[in-house]
């Protein structure tokens, strides 16, 4: 390829890989590429899908871009862009942006956005308690919902109250609820995103002129709130060390335990112990409702459905408080540099002129982030986990009959698929015989998740498709970060050095150790003190490891991200938004992360690192 | 006045009379900051020098009578005029209070640097910051006094002369002040702008440095490592560390001397990162105190104690700022800003 001619493959020559032909064709067709695609600029959504989708997850997908996509283009009328078409191919979604070009319709629309966008900024604060009424009112409606299940005989009761609706009925309504309620919940994560990163950029551009040499990082602290929702999980942790201690129960929380050895013995030491766990209990609900990925795959669990990530974070916690240490955040001095911060930049602004626009926009992203920051808590973490729990339960009851081998089967099924499976089971229950599905299901199930094996291994282009000259959508430069600049950047990654990875600058600071990558919550255990972590994605729930570990990789977020905001307060270097750094840095590789340049170099691969070990 | 002001007593204020230099390090020795200590040879110090030498030749005339163009006459006139300051003997009184000072500097014989001071705004320009000398390591009272006398005599260069005569200057306002100062033998040494040489940001420091004395940066020997730190987040933005073959360090007889840099040490940073955070708390120090950027000379002692050597206003953003026009005005409302997040690029 020459340096003139450098472009993505373009869609149409992207081939399904052979034998997974039939998993792809499973996939809803409104999503499969179309050939006037070829025309178009296609980004991989490696942000948010950085792994290949399961069936069933694209509902994630779909809801997502169903929304975003409404509210950017018709509820708020942005002017210059409207939604986000989406597509898949070997289980990789890639995204194109729809933009609104035509000078008259862009200026039709902003008067429209006018009317409707700047509704909200004037009256945000109510909007937003509003917000979170109807979010506590889905997530209550999503917890009142009946676990799925057909009795034998229909209970006596249906007959003497005269209810006159059969259990089989209550699958298929449930699961319907539930899928609505997924739908909706998407609909109210993207009321306000938009405009709160709207807000946030317009600040942020600002600085970015003012100041033209400062760093991401240093605007997104002068943002930051300090009481987020995304920082109450760890704090809960916190606190659940302070009361072990308290109570006299903190000798069972060891690096070795066993958790439910510790919670049934808790359970017998008399009244401290019960005590112990009634508080666990009331963290737990909501706190521990956060999943340790950003719950846009049914396998990103919460706390709640596995202890082990906040248990891990017990022993050094109640270890740094005996030791007399203070592990609690300290709230007014972290409010007091954010202000000192933003006090001393506005210092350095030669005008006055300048000095009132400063005012305003920091006002304004202050005023908006509470909404960025605290959403996701709700919707990602919260809505989510019920949401793919209660498939669960269906996938449960549908391997109970014979469906599937494992629950988790479930989610290699469609959305549409699942229901057609709840169908066929709701009528060999009324009929009396056998459903169809067991001898349908287990085949295909066993071709998709090798189809998703497949795929896992294969490398995915960035982008696909005719490079634009500008990126002018702010939906896509806010939410995915994409500018020309970074396409560039793809398009020249073949020349870059192997052994160096580079991403978003999340905290300042150069370390050099051991990379521990870790696939999933069951190996935080392999963590040693002082490895540095490389994941996926790391977000909040992951901090109370961050006690542990001398800095932080991960694949996605940028700089604004939760996990960059909590690393900052950890004082950790941590680079994010690497795309790969999971899959290009070996475990037990000695690499060096610089948090303030965004790199991450591999020094030295596994057997040489050992090597110089015992050199 | 006397002959000779110590620093605790002059300010910037004092610039007539101890030359931008000498006040300057006056100045940020009232600040509390650090400097390595020492006097200025006042401009009457000077004066009474000159005025003997008026006084058997007269010297302003012929100055001023110099054509600018013509290079022969101004080349013989500089070697004559330089010879005689070099020549005419050091009022006695002038000789005996610089003696003093140095013997109350230098209790232990330490060495000093002896650096010309000017008196004008303009010779701060560029143009003329080449001009004026700086003697490093001198070691004993007698090569100081040389040194003085050789400062004074800079003024009759021959660059010298042309841009006063350029600029039309008068003569009689011609003056010069010398810092006597204590050396530090420098661990490393650099120069620190307390905005962005390259973008004028005034939210990072730039921080370079080298091994041993500030001089081989500053005349431009040795290429420094260079950091950019955040003025208000001390964050370390950039690292460039190159290769520094050599430094400049004291010679046996007095002077500097260049040395080759072992091969461990020429690619080695020659600040840490708290060395680097420290300096950064000086400049926010001074640029406080002085309410404008700053370029500073900086030099890091063998104990790590940091101490400066100058500091003036930064001149070339600073010019480019009273042009400027504000980054964004405000709006009525703040939200109506996000337009211009929204509304699209205008063309």
């Amino acid at each position: 390829m020459s340096d003139t001619a450098k472009s993505f493959p373009l869609p149409s020559s992207l081939k399904v890989t052979p034998g997974t032909e039939e998993a792809q064709a499973a996939y809803p067709y409104y999503c499969q590429f179309q050939p006037g695609d070829d025309e178009r600029f296609w980004f991989y959504n490696s942000m948010h899908f950085p792994e290949p989708m399961h069936h069933f997850d694209m509902i994630t997908a779909e809801a997502a871009y169903c929304a975003l996509g409404a509210f950017n283009t018709r509820v708020h009328v942005l002017p210059t862009t409207k939604g986000i078409d989406h597509r898949i191919i070997n289980g990789r979604v890639f995204i194109g942006g729809v933009p609104v070009t035509d000078p008259e319709e862009v200026e039709a629309r902003a008067a429209e956005f006018q009317q409707r966008g700047f509704y909200y900024y004037e009256h945000w604060e109510k909007l937003y308690d509003q917000w979170k009424d109807k979010m506590k009112a889905l997530i209550a409606e999503a917890q009142d919902l009946p676990k799925p299940h057909l009795p034998d005989l229909e209970p006596i009761e249906t007959t003497h109250s005269g209810k006159g609706v059969a259990a089989n009925h209550a699958l298929i309504e449930t699961y319907r609820k539930q899928l609505n309620g997924y739908y909706q919940m998407w609909h109210h994560h993207f009321e306000f995103l938009l405009l709160g990163y709207g807000a946030y950029l317009t600040f942020f551009d600002f600085c970015k002129t003012a100041f033209p040499e400062i760093s991401d990082q240093a605007i997104s602290r002068m943002v930051a709130g300090m009481e987020a929702e995304i920082f109450k999980p760890d704090e809960e942790v916190k606190r659940l060390a302070r009361r072990a201690v308290e109570l006299g129960v903190d000798q069972h929380f060891t690096p070795e335990m066993d958790i439910d050895n510790v919670l049934a013995d808790l359970d017998t030491v008399g009244n401290s112990g019960r005590e112990w766990l009634g508080e666990l209990e009331k963290s737990r609900n909501p706190w521990f409702n956060v999943n340790v990925g950003d719950g846009f795959y049914h396998y990103h669990r919460s706390w709640n459905d596995d202890l082990s990530m906040p248990f891990a974070a017990l022993p050094g916690y109640i270890e740094k408080i005996k030791a007399g240490e203070n592990i609690e955040r300290p709230m007014d001095k972290l409010v007091e540099e954010r202000d000192q911060m933003v006090a001393d930049y506005r210092e350095l602004l030669d005008t006055k002129e300048d000095k009132a626009t400063y005012d305003q926009l920091i006002e304004l992203a202050h005023r908006v982030f509470p909404y960025v920051e605290g959403h996701k808590f709700y919707c990602e973490h919260w809505y989510t986990n019920l949401f793919f729990n209660k498939i669960r339960e269906y996938g449960a009851l549908l391997r109970d009959h014979g469906f599937f081998e494992k629950e988790e089967d479930v989610f290699h099924l469609t959305h549409y698929e699942l229901e057609s499976a709840i169908v066929d089971l709701m009528l060999s229950w009324s009929s009396g015989s056998e459903p169809l599905g067991p001898s349908r299901w287990p085949a295909i199930v066993r071709q998709r998740q090798a189809a998703i094996e497949t795929w896992a291994g294969e490398t995915v282009p960035p982008a696909l498709g005719v490079v634009p000259d500008v990126i002018d959508d702010p939906a896509i430069v806010m939410l995915w970060g994409i500018t020309r600049e970074n396409l560039d950047a793809w398009l020249s990654d073949g020349e870059a050095d192997p052994n160096e990875l580079k991403g978003f600058a999340a905290c300042n600071g150069v370390v050099e150790g051991t990379a521990r990558v870790i696939k999933s919550v069951k190996e935080i255990d392999r963590i040693q003190s002082g490895d540095i972590l490389v994941c996926q994605v790391t977000n909040p729930t992951w901090s109370p490891l961050f006690q542990k570990i001398s800095a932080a990789v991960s694949d996605i977020g940028g700089s604004m991200s939760h996990m960059a905001i909590v690393a900052r307060e950890y004082d950790l270097p941590a680079v994010v938004g690497t795309g790969n750094a999971s899959q290009k840095i070996p475990d037990g590789a000695t690499i060096r992360v610089d948090g303030g340049k965004g790199t991450v170099t591999i020094l030295a691969h596994p057997a040489e690192a050992r090597e110089l070990e015992e050199a | 006045m006397e002959a000779v002001a110590w620093f605790a007593d002059v300010g910037i204020k004092d610039r007539p009379t101890v030359g931008g230099k000498g006040g300057s390090l006056g100045e940020l020795t009232q600040a509390g900051i650090t400097v390595p200590p020492g006097f200025v040879v006042t401009v009457a110090a000077f004066e009474q020098f000159l005025s003997a030498l008026e006084a058997r030749e007269p010297i302003r005339p012929q100055v001023e009578a110099l054509d600018p163009q013509d290079l022969g006459a101004a080349t013989k006139l500089s070697e004559n005029l330089r010879a005689r300051v070099m020549d005419e003997p050091m009022p006695a009184e002038v000789q005996e209070a610089l003696k003093a000072a140095h013997a109350q500097l230098c209790e232990d014989g330490q060495p000093v640097a002896v650096r010309s001071s000017a008196t004008t705004e303009d010779a701060e320009d560029a143009s003329f910051a080449g001009l004026q000398d700086t003697f490093l390591w001198v070691l004993d009272a007698e090569t100081m006094l040389d040194r003085v006398r050789e400062c004074w005599a800079s003024l009759y260069s021959v660059e010298s002369m042309t841009y006063r005569r350029k600029q039309d200057f008068p003569e009689d306002g011609v003056a010069m002040a010398v810092v006597v100062q204590r050396m530090v033998d420098a661990k490393c040494a650099g120069v620190m702008f307390t905005r962005s040489p390259t973008s004028g940001d005034k939210s990072v420091i730039t921080i370079e440095g080298a091994w041993g004395l500030g001089s081989s940066v500053v005349s431009g020997e040795v290429t420094p490592d260079k950091w950019v730190v955040g003025k208000i987040t001390g964050e370390i933005s950039s690292r460039e560390i190159s290769d520094k073959h050599a430094r400049q360090v004291p010679a046996d007889g007095g002077g500097i001397v260049e040395v080759e840099n072992e091969a461990d040490r020429r690619n080695a940073p020659c600040l840490t990162d708290d060395e680097l955070l420290a300096l950064r708390e000086v400049g926010r120090k001074v640029e406080r105190h002085y309410g404008k950027p700053q370029d500073i000379e900086w030099a890091l002692d063998e104990d790590g104690q940091i101490l400066l050597l100058q500091s003036r206003p930064e001149t070339v953003w600073a010019m480019k700022d009273a042009e400027s026009a504000p980054v964004k005005k405000p709006e009525g409302k703040a939200y109506n800003h996000v337009m211009s997040i929204f509304g699209g690029r205008k063309a």
